[in-house]
């Protein structure tokens, strides 16, 4: 954790043609670490992510700081930006079919990545393609890249988008509910993958996740997101411990093996929540 | 107005000559009328593929589906929407990205000329936890969550007997889950729909299932009562894999 790879400080997210901030004043750190960020449906966390990745068109952003390793992320023009995006910085989209090429087949988009980062033939684009696609265990690998993306299972598509953010080699990943979509499993096989390289490369992560169980077991730290601002930032271990009644909410709404199928808790959602700021 | 569903023998391959693949060599469940069926197991083992030929929107299967006794087949279509519907995996590609909320929700109401349109429209979107405001914006102005409520409410508005449900919360936080599961739970009560519900949280299927379906490439290997979840009562060897990598995923062994 030593390094800082991530300075952001009171980040503000405006879309286009709205009233009110989508996210009002972020500010957090990251390192060589796994951060996992949880909060309300619609609180901003996708916003913040695509922000670091200036993916947002006709949003205003604004910060006092948004610093990647050395560089200043706002000050980029887009020619610069587009040398970071996908190489040294990346994000696994929250739709992962939306988020592919519809008339292209899957393996040919996942080479091509490899083909855009690092030079070399087609052929050896396409060797590292259907191993990386083995590598994030999809069965049958050869005939999933011959596959047109509306051909793929839910799974199988955040595994492609996985397998393409690893042939980038990037030093952040932002990861948007990367492994919803997979049997429990497959997902602790990928999250392997994932915590190998935090602990090897070095890499730093960011999980959005509403996974309560894979933040608590698979992050450091967790930061918890309610209308567009940060309320309460915790160890990953001590989540049971959290002090915020929204966050305390979360815990008491999960389903639980074993539990009485009474109806669940829900949250009773107050306004001055709005007003508060961790 | 509940019905029960059969699945006999349902096989299905995709692609033509040498190319073609099995992907359901023959899928046999039952669900009871107002039971919550679950379909769990690993990705990419057709639990998406067996909802979308049970609905029809995949045609080309063969073997039988029967709604209460008569077969998906012979029901026309407009029947076929007031009784069952399908809420997806995928709630991007599901909506129309040029259709706003309000169209979403008002064309089914037209189409099988429902009267009180407004009402229902505003009852289908307090359901799911969105503002009546949200009415007027389009999908790309939505939350992946906001959108898969909206999927819910559009599933929800003509009152099906029967929802397929394809990981209706993975993409929502657990205060929103848990209010989407308590309203599927209540309408089961009062109105008796039968679900089939794809998830892959077994904390889900144990909290809403009464029955569920393990599958591994394209076979149900075991149906098991939700009970044998907490005990891990599987005796098919993925199926007691897949139940104890839950249990150790959610901190219980
Ligand atoms: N293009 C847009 N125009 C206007 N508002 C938008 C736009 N995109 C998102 N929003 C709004 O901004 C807010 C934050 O959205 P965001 O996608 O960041 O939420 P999220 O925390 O990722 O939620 P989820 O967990 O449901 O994915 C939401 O209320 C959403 O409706
Ligand atoms: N239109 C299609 N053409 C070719 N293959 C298809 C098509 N639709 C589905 N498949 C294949 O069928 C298999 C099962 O897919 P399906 O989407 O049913 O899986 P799933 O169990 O829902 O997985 P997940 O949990 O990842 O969503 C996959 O191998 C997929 O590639
Ligand atoms: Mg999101
Ligand atoms: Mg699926």
């Amino acid at each position: 954790m030593e390094k800082t790879i991530l300075d952001v400080q009171n980040l503000r997210i405006r879309y286009g043609g709205s009233t009110t901030e989508a996210v009002r004043g972020v500010s957090f750190t990251l390192g060589r670490e796994r951060l996992g960020i949880v909060g309300e449906s619609g609180s901003g966390k996708s916003t913040v992510g695509r922000a670091l990745l200036r993916l947002l068109p006709g949003a205003t952003i604004t910060a006092d700081m948004l610093r990647f390793d050395d560089v200043d992320l706002l000050s980029l023009s887009e020619k610069e930006m587009l040398k970071i995006r996908g190489r040294r910085m990346s994000m696994i989209l929250q739709d992962p079919k939306f988020s592919l090429n519809p008339i292209r087949r899957v393996g040919d988009q996942v080479a091509e990545t490899y083909l855009r980062h690092f030079q070399c033939s087609r052929r050896e684009a396409h060797e590292k393609a259907v191993a990386m696609l083995e590598a994030v265990k999809i069965r049958d690998a050869e005939r999933v890249f011959k596959q047109y993306p509306h051909e793929i299972s839910g799974g199988m598509g955040q595994r492609v988008m996985i397998a393409m953010m690893l042939l980038a080699d990037p030093d952040l990943v932002i990861a948007d509910e990367p492994t919803s979509a997979l049997d429990v499993t497959v997902r602790l096989q990928v999250l392997t993958i994932l915590d190998g390289l935090v602990r090897d490369r070095g890499i730093g992560l960011i999980m959005i996740s509403h996974d309560l169980n894979l933040v608590r077991n698979f992050c450091d730290r967790v930061l918890i997101m309610y209308a567009g601002k940060v309320v309460e930032t915790l160890k990953a271990g001590d989540l049971d411990q959290a002090r915020h009644p929204y966050t305390q909410g979360l815990l008491a709404a999960q389903p639980r093996i074993g539990g009485t199928r009474q109806p669940l808790a829900v949250l009773d959602r107050k306004p001055e929540w709005l007003e508060e700021n961790a | 107005m509940s019905v029960s569903v059969e699945v006999r023998n349902l096989s299905i391959s995709f692609g033509a000559g040498a190319s073609a693949v099995k992907v359901l060599p023959g899928v046999s469940f039952s669900v009871e009328r107002g039971e919550c069926f679950g379909l769990v197991g690993e990705s990419g083992s057709g639990k998406s593929t067996v909802l979308r030929c049970v609905s029809l929107l995949t045609d080309f299967w063969k073997g039988e589906v029967l709604i209460d006794g008569r077969s998906v087949r012979d029901m026309p279509l407009i029947e076929r929407c007031r009784t069952l519907q399908m809420v997806f995996q995928d709630p991007y590609g599901s909506l129309h990205p040029r259709q706003s909320v309000r169209t979403v929700l008002n064309e089914p109401l037209v189409i099988h000329k429902l009267g009180d349109r407004e009402e229902r429209i505003r009852r289908a979107i307090t359901d799911v936890g969105l503002p009546v405001s949200f009415l007027d914006r389009f999908p790309h102005q939505l939350s992946g969550g906001q959108r898969q409520r909206v999927a819910i409410a559009r599933a929800l508005i003509l009152e099906p007997s029967l929802l397929l449900l394809d990981e209706p919360t993975s993409a929502l936080d657990v205060s929103v889950q848990a209010e989407i599961l308590n309203l599927l739970q209540r309408l089961r009560n009062e109105r008796g729909f039968t679900y089939i519900m794809v998830t892959h949280d077994l904390a889900v299927v144990d909290h809403m299932c009464d029955r569920f379906a393990v599958m591994l490439r394209g076979e149900v290997t075991e149906i098991l009562p939700h009970e044998a979840i907490a005990v891990n009562g599987a005796s098919h060897p993925y199926a007691r894999e897949l139940i104890g990598a839950s249990l150790e995923y959610e901190g219980i062994r």
